[in-house]
């Protein structure tokens, strides 16, 4: 093919993708305000249950006289851990924002360096700026001198950004069948080792849980889950290598409804969101599944690590299976996990759990006060 | 979402048109638009911050180019400057002059080591090499077999004493694979190692452990492409910790930026040797310096997108296509439909968008879309007769709502799509009249849709080189079923893609490639 032909062809092929967006384009403005929860929305008479954290009231005991090595580390102490390990990490990062407001006023060095450590935690550049104005116009209004008190505003501006008020419940149970748990995410963020820490909660609040190996594509994807089906004490329903991940979902379901369990979690391949026949194919897990019972709850992985991409993954995800709550992973690291607040912004969609290690008991409910003051610590 | 640098550069010059120099205020305002989009595409902070300066200093001190308007000497610049840190060594796999060599893999939890470690035996083997991977990662659930299994996709052998699963202690293990390696004549060895937080002094002295015991040739860090401001704190642990001697970035085959390569590159001063693009074992190519430093910059992949379109389109559709052109015939809707299943063969159209350069202005808009688009218009399509495909001019009100019922659309799409058409046609006629090279920078933008992109114009001498081995690969889609060969052949393929960038990193003629695809935009 000659140089001329690739590009005529490119310009062909370039024209027909502007034509198909524009259609595309003024669809979607038509198509805007259809409410499309309509017909999924779950049973008004179907409270969501806390499944992780205390319910709002109620104290939080830890389960008395457990051994470790079966039941998992009580709940309460988790969060606590999850400030040790971050302020472990925050010593080699060196200087916090707390070391930075030590300073005797409030300059524009110290706005800068305030923005800084946003930017650093992966909050991106937008949603960064935006802070750091409304806190400087803050401070001006309410005559804010001192660092310490401006460090208060942060604190509270960005708790307002995550939001405390939203539901971050899990639902976990459903009347008259199996909740469905589906798990998603891009490659190598924990999704196989979130479904096994999820399903060992479960057991532990004595559920009967189901786990579906539906990565039917990664070479050991399968005995991954199975060993952490082992490890939780739960049944793994597996297909083929290379076999339909849609059939193994279902199988799974099946299983979990004949044997009247209350929860089945379902392990999907790792897919980048930009990959249009892996993303179809998720809708499929998804549609087939839902011909036997209704999903409760699909979780968006996300690695802390991640930047700025983390909010595409989740826009598209969002778009194919309808997330219903992000699994923010590997906070255990020195990654902040920033990205997640222009997620919850854009999307609505909250993180309800995060990922403390590759234990069986490091799962824990988010918490937007540890996570903020991590972020700034 | 994001604009692209060019965009951004486009908006803080625009009053300067005409002036051609930049003054200090302006180079100011630049940087700033240099760090927004560097910090987007999720480039550390302080690594940012060092690179600016270097740009600020450059800008200031240029010589005032007649040929170049303001922006495109600061992405110029900018460009340069970056293919200069990410390209400043380029190598290839470090082997000993005696064998075994040995390599060592490490990184964070899930960055790609263990495929990678495949993805390097394969690449080995089909180069005469006898490769043995070595399962020293005990600790995740079931990471020996999964690298047994790829060993065995591969078609490489595994030493996997230790079953893994908190079981067996990787020291030994990697130990005891050189010293199999040594007696039963394997020339290179290949170590996986478990994921481990840079912060976990416990797995990272561990790791040291396992580096003293095998003395690695060649040190490679995997660094995922989407992770952000981490990388550097990761990177230089890292580093600290064993003594990193390379970098590999995985899951380049997504949208992510990558950003990371010049952390990692800057903080580290180690260079990049490989990107690995997929889950398939031979998705692994030679890293590009160039096209990275305009995946970062958001310049677009125009070369790749070239690549994939000598692969989607048949040779023959394309003399038909030109043939059409070149005798001022005019693009039919059957055409358009024809064009819509290679554009589908292609991949995801955010991903094909993205490649394009200067797209921000349209982002937005193309951003809700996917592919399901494509299939919505090929069934309006579908519902017109022959007749109708090949005029679209007599479609009355009373066949655009039946070919709307038939499609299950909305009458309102199926006018959309002609009106749109219309336009494109137009464009392809005016395009026919110049000769059939589409320099689309001077394209009337389509009513309803903002500015319209440049397109690069067929010069440049590295546009052509680069033609050359797209050429090549189109013919690759015909290779023999044996997927060794296949995967020697690609590796060769990539062997001499190379040529043309190792050759000349820092070739003045990447001024004709690149703002040539700006300067549509720019001057517009
Ligand atoms: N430190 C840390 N590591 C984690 C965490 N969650 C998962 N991991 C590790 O991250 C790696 C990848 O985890 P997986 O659960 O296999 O990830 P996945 O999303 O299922 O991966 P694919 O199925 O290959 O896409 C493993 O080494 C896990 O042990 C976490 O919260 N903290
Ligand atoms: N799309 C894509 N996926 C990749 C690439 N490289 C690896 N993966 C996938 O990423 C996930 C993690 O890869 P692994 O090779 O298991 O990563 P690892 O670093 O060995 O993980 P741990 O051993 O758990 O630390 C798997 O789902 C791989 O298939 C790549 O270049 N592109
Ligand atoms: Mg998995
Ligand atoms: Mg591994």
């Amino acid at each position: 093919m000659n140089a001329a032909a690739t590009y005529l062809l490119i310009s062909f092929a370039f024209l027909v993708l502007v034509v198909v967006a524009a259609v595309a384009f003024v669809r979607n403005r038509r198509s805007r305000g259809i409410d499309y929860y309509a017909d999924t929305t779950e049973p008004a008479a179907e409270r969501p249950e806390k499944l992780l954290g205390a319910p709002p009231g109620e104290p939080e005991a830890p389960p008395v006289g457990v051994l470790e090595a079966e039941r998992p580390a009580p709940v309460a102490g988790r969060l606590t851990r999850l400030r040790g390990r971050l302020a472990r990490s925050n010593s080699t990062l060196g200087h916090g924002l707390l070391a930075l407001l030590s300073r005797e006023k409030l300059d524009d060095e110290t706005w800068d360096d305030v923005e800084a450590t946003l930017l650093q935690a992966d909050l991106g550049v937008g949603p960064a700026q935006e802070l750091v104005d409304r806190l400087r116009a803050r401070a001006r209004a309410e005559g804010v001198q001192d660092p310490e008190a401006a460090k208060a505003l942060l604190r509270d501006e960005l708790l307002t950004l995550v939001d405390p008020a939203l539901d971050r419940s899990l639902v976990t149970h459903r009347d008259g069948g199996p909740a469905v748990v589906l798990v998603v995410g891009v490659n190598g963020t924990g999704k196989t080792t979130t479904t096994g820490k999820l399903a060992r909660v479960l057991v532990a609040e004595d559920r009967r849980v189901v786990l579906g190996a539906a990565d039917t594509f990664r070479a050991a994807a399968t005995g991954q889950l199975q060993t952490w089906g082992e490890r939780v004490g739960a049944p793994v329903v597996t297909g083929p290598e290379g076999g339909d991940p849609a059939s193994v979902a279902y199988d799974a379901v099946s299983r979990a409804i004949a044997d009247s369990a209350d929860a089945v979690v379902i392990d999907t391949a790792g897919r980048l969101h930009t990959k249009a026949g892996l993303m179809d194919e998720l809708g499929k897990v998804k549609r087939v599944v839902e011909k036997q019972a209704p999903v409760s709850e699909v979780l968006l992985v996300l690695d802390a690590t991640t930047g700025q991409n983390g909010l595409r993954q989740a826009q598209v995800f969002g778009e194919v299976v309808e997330v219903t709550g992000i699994v923010l992973t590997k906070l255990d690291g020195t990654a902040k996990g920033g990205i997640v607040v222009a997620v919850q912004r854009e999307l609505g969609v909250p993180v309800k759990l995060v990922g403390l290690g590759e234990g069986p008991d490091d799962l824990a409910p988010f918490e937007p006060e540890a996570f903020v003051d991590a972020l700034l610590a | 979402m994001f604009t692209s640098l060019s965009d951004r550069l486009a908006a803080t010059f625009k009053n300067l048109r005409g002036k051609g120099r930049l003054s200090e205020a302006d180079v100011t305002a630049t940087v700033r638009e240099i760090r927004t989009a560097l910090l987007e595409a999720d480039v550390a902070l302080p690594v940012v911050t060092a690179f600016t300066a270097r740009v600020r200093e450059r800008a200031l001190g240029a010589e005032v180019s007649g040929a170049l308007n303001p922006a495109q000497q600061v992405v110029k610049i900018v460009h340069e400057e970056l293919v200069a840190v990410l390209g400043g060594e380029t190598r290839r796999l470090r082997l000993a002059k005696t064998p075994p060599s040995v390599l060592l893999l490490a990184g964070l939890q899930g960055a790609g080591k263990t495929t990678l470690a495949g993805k390097l035996a394969l690449l080995l083997k089909n180069d005469g090499h006898q490769p043995l991977l070595v399962a020293a990662d005990l600790q995740r659930p079931n990471a020996v077999e999964q690298l047994s299994v790829v060993a065995e996709r591969a078609g490489v052998a595994v030493h996997a004493p230790e079953p893994g699963n908190g079981v067996g202690d990787p020291v030994q293990v990697a130990a005891s694979g050189v010293e199999l390696a040594r007696t039963k004549g394997y020339d290179v060895v290949i170590v996986d190692t478990a994921g481990r937080l840079a912060v976990d002094t416990d797995l990272m002295d561990q790791l040291a452990r396992v580096r003293d015991a095998v003395r690695p040739d060649d040190t490679l860090l995997v660094v995922d492409a989407m992770i952000g401001q981490d990388a550097v704190t990761t990177a230089t642990l890292f580093d600290e910790g064993i003594g990193i001697d390379g970098v590999v970035l995985s899951k380049l085959d997504g949208d992510a930026r990558g950003g990371a390569a010049l952390s990692v590159v800057t903080v580290t001063g180690k260079p990049l040797l490989y990107a690995s693009v997929g889950e398939k074992l031979t998705d692994l190519e030679v890293f590009h310096p160039d096209r990275m430093a305009s995946r970062i910059l958001d310049m677009g992949d125009v070369l790749t997108l070239i690549e994939q379109a000598e692969r989607a389109f048949d040779a023959e559709q394309a003399a038909r296509m030109a043939g059409k052109v070149a005798k001022g015939d005019d693009f039919t809707l059957e055409d358009f439909l024809e064009q819509m299943q290679a554009l589908k063969k292609m991949g995801s159209l955010t991903k094909l968008l993205g490649m394009l350069p200067g797209m921000g202005e349209m982002r937005a808009q193309l951003d809700s879309l996917d592919d399901r688009e494509l299939d919505r218009v090929a069934a309006i399509i579908h519902s017109m007769t022959p007749a109708e495909r090949a005029d679209h001019k007599i479609l009355n009100a009373s066949r655009r709502a039946r070919i709307a019922k038939g499609a299950g659309v909305e009458v309102q799409a199926v006018n959309q799509l002609v009106d749109r058409f219309t336009e494109a046609q137009k464009m392809m006629r005016q395009m026919g009249k110049r000769g059939g090279m589409p320099g689309m920078g001077g394209m009337p933008a389509i009513p309803g849709m903002p500015g319209m992109p440049g397109m690069p114009g067929a010069g440049g001498k590295r546009a052509k080189a680069r033609q050359k081995a797209g050429t090549r690969a189109a013919k690759g889609a015909k290779r023999s079923g044996n997927p060794a060969k296949r995967a020697q052949q690609q590796a060769q393929r990539a062997g001499e893609d190379a040529q043309p960038d190792g050759a000349a990193p820092l070739d003045p003629a990447v001024l004709e490639e690149l703002p040539e695809a700006f300067r549509g935009l720019l001057d517009r």
